[in-house]
């Protein structure tokens, strides 16, 4: 448990991570990460209960799956920084021989990571998948999972959505990050989504609104609310409401900056945005 | 020349179902996953006997994947069951992703393989199945013989850490393999000993490579069959020593020849000892409606295009 200005100093530490680690290669994804930096931070260093060493079971503690992996940076960044592995190792992002690849995977056995994630829409059912296993276990702790907004596009997502309410799965807390933007423009623009509320509602889940997805206090306070809502024979929906590119004043609210990095001057003045907190890798 | 009795017609898909009415018992860590065929995958036993660990996912394939995929974390065995055609193709990438590339401990257990699910035609056969699992890294792709092979090889699985693909079918066949067998995966398993030519054969295509050995046989052609039950990892070495012994070889499954056991074996023996060999398998179709005898007739899949095949390529030694 930390408190909110210690979170804050670390969203700002894993921005610049986010920047250096996709400048370094000149790929990878900065405008999902960075608008996931608060999420990311909030439950790996306060929502979830978790044991301090890696185990693949993860019996005894709550689990996270990202189902939309294109935002690894912001995910390496947070599992380092929660000592999974030592942050030095964010220097080898996408490299050849790196546990860091593009997209997580378990493939090099890189603690913290419980399955690949990149082709999309499948993260939903693997939670689901767990938190069934929980249950059979005996376990109390709850599954969390994140994915983005133009994921529900794929149609897998809504086989376990129903799933989940038609078998009451309700030790899971799904959040979806609602940036409104996709790799080719904005969701509305590519393929309209309507209310996800009404949705997930008809689909038998309880949906919790974080309006203001990039702020701490209402991260916390709104995932505070989505666990009181376990347990109670129902799924659980967190929609997370944030700015894709937080943080860098010229990628908010844009898609442009979805599978893009920034150039040198570019890399100095997010950084220059974001000024070093808990010290660089 | 050893001979083998058929102890009376049984269905593959029912020593599956037998294997896991089994493993329910033995093992508390094997759970099922159905996509709305229960019975047509024998799993009725397994969900009355243990309804707590029994998913009925309903007609969900993708999902299903998935949800076995995470439900080895925790520590489960996931056993699937579905139709091959739904197990594979239509849930590739989940397989790819979710399973074989995250190194997940999934039992995929398909039914109705090939074309001798009949009537239903080629949208519910499928000959590729075998080529499409056998591409994945790390996965084990196995097709039993007989009933009681595929009830040995459904315990032996879920002994194995890794995905599996277990691969059977809907018609009832000659089962004259022995009961409660030891099922050894990668284990050619020779059947007969020969000199004149190798017939290796899969799943329902082993009772026909015997009949074949005794056609040919009685014609003084002396045919060593063997049983590859694993495609992959193939037992290569049981390849190489027979066809050093025999200088031919017959591959014979109910596949299309791309992709299957055939160029398995092929790529084998042109690296290693380079062989004569004819394919027993589909020609690059699809399937259609008939009777399971009538489709392996048209399609060649039987003891005597085998026998026809094994004359052929004793010619070109």
């Amino acid at each position: 448990m930390a408190n909110t200005q210690q979170l804050t100093n670390l969203t700002t530490q894993v921005r610049r991570d986010i920047l250096r680690m996709v400048h370094k290669v000149n790929s990878g994804h900065p405008g999902g990460s960075l608008g996931c930096a608060e999420f990311f931070v909030s439950l790996y260093n306060d929502i979830m209960d978790r044991k301090e060493d890696f185990d693949m079971d993860g019996i005894g503690e709550d689990l996270f799956f990202l189902s939309n992996g294109h935002i690894s940076p912001v995910y390496y960044s947070v599992l380092a920084r929660s000592g999974y592995f030592p942050v030095e190792e964010l220097n080898t992002f996408r490299l050849i021989n790196s546990r860091l690849q593009g997209h997580p995977t378990t493939h090099e056995k890189l603690p913290g990571v419980r399955i690949a994630s990149g082709s999309l829409g499948q993260g939903m059912s693997v939670a689901l998948g767990a938190a069934q296993a929980k249950k059979l276990n005996n376990c109390k702790h709850i599954v969390y999972s994140l994915h983005g907004d133009g994921e529900l596009q794929e149609g897998q997502n809504w086989e376990a959505i129903m799933y989940a309410s038609g078998n009451k799965v309700d030790n899971i807390i799904a959040t979806i990050d609602l940036n409104g933007q996709q790799i080719d423009g904005s969701t509305d623009d590519v393929l309209p989504m309507g209310s996800l509320r009404n949705k997930f509602e008809a689909f038998g889940w309880v949906v919790i609104d974080i309006p203001e997805g990039n702020n701490i206090e209402a991260i916390l306070k709104g995932m505070a609310e989505a666990k009181e809502q376990t347990g109670k024979g129902k799924p659980v929906c967190v929609l997370l409401k944030t700015v894709m590119g937080n943080g860098v004043d010229f990628m908010m609210h844009t898609h442009a900056w979805h599978g893009k990095a920034p150039n040198d001057e570019q890399l100095a003045i997010g950084l220059d945005q974001n000024p070093e907190t808990l010290g660089d890798y | 020349m050893k001979t083998y009795t058929n102890t009376g017609n049984k269905d593959t898909r029912s020593g599956f179902g037998a294997g896991l009415t089994q493993l329910g018992k033995t093992n508390k860590n094997v759970v099922a996953l159905c996509a709305d065929l229960i019975g047509s995958l024998k799993m009725d036993d397994f969900k009355k006997n243990h309804p707590e660990r029994f998913y009925q996912v309903g007609i969900a394939e993708a999902n299903m994947i998935g949800l076995a995929a995470g439900m080895t974390i925790g520590g489960k065995i996931p056993f699937t069951g579905t139709f091959a055609n739904f197990s594979t193709g239509r849930v590739y990438d989940q397989i790819r992703q979710s399973v074989a590339y995250s190194d997940k401990n999934v039992k995929i257990c398909a039914s109705h393989a090939g074309l001798t699910l009949g009537e239903d035609g080629a949208t519910h056969q499928i000959l590729e199945d075998i080529g499409l699992m056998k591409m994945l890294p790390g996965m084990t792709v196995i097709n039993p013989c007989d009933y009681n092979q595929t009830k040995a090889a459904t315990l032996a699985i879920a002994e194995h850490h890794g995905p599996v693909y277990l691969r059977f079918g809907r018609p009832k066949v000659a089962n004259f393999t022995i009961e409660n067998q030891k099922f050894e995966i990668g284990k050619a398993l020779h059947l007969i000993n020969g000199t004149d030519v190798t017939i290796v054969a899969t799943g329902h295509l082993v009772w026909e490579a015997l009949e074949a050995a005794k056609a040919l046989n009685e014609k003084g052609i002396s045919a060593e069959v063997i049983n590859i039950h694993t495609i992959k990892p193939l037992d290569t070495k049981a390849i190489i020593d027979s066809v050093t012994k025999t200088k031919c070889i017959v591959t014979a499954e109910e596949h299309n020849h791309l992709g299957g056991l055939g160029e398995s074996v092929s790529r084998v023996l042109s690296q290693h000892k380079p062989t004569p060999q004819e394919f027993i398998a589909t020609n690059d179709t699809f399937g259609e409606s008939g009777t399971p005898a009538q489709l392996m007739e048209k399609y060649g899949l039987n003891a005597n295009a085998i026998v026809n095949a094994c004359e052929k390529v004793i010619k070109r030694k």
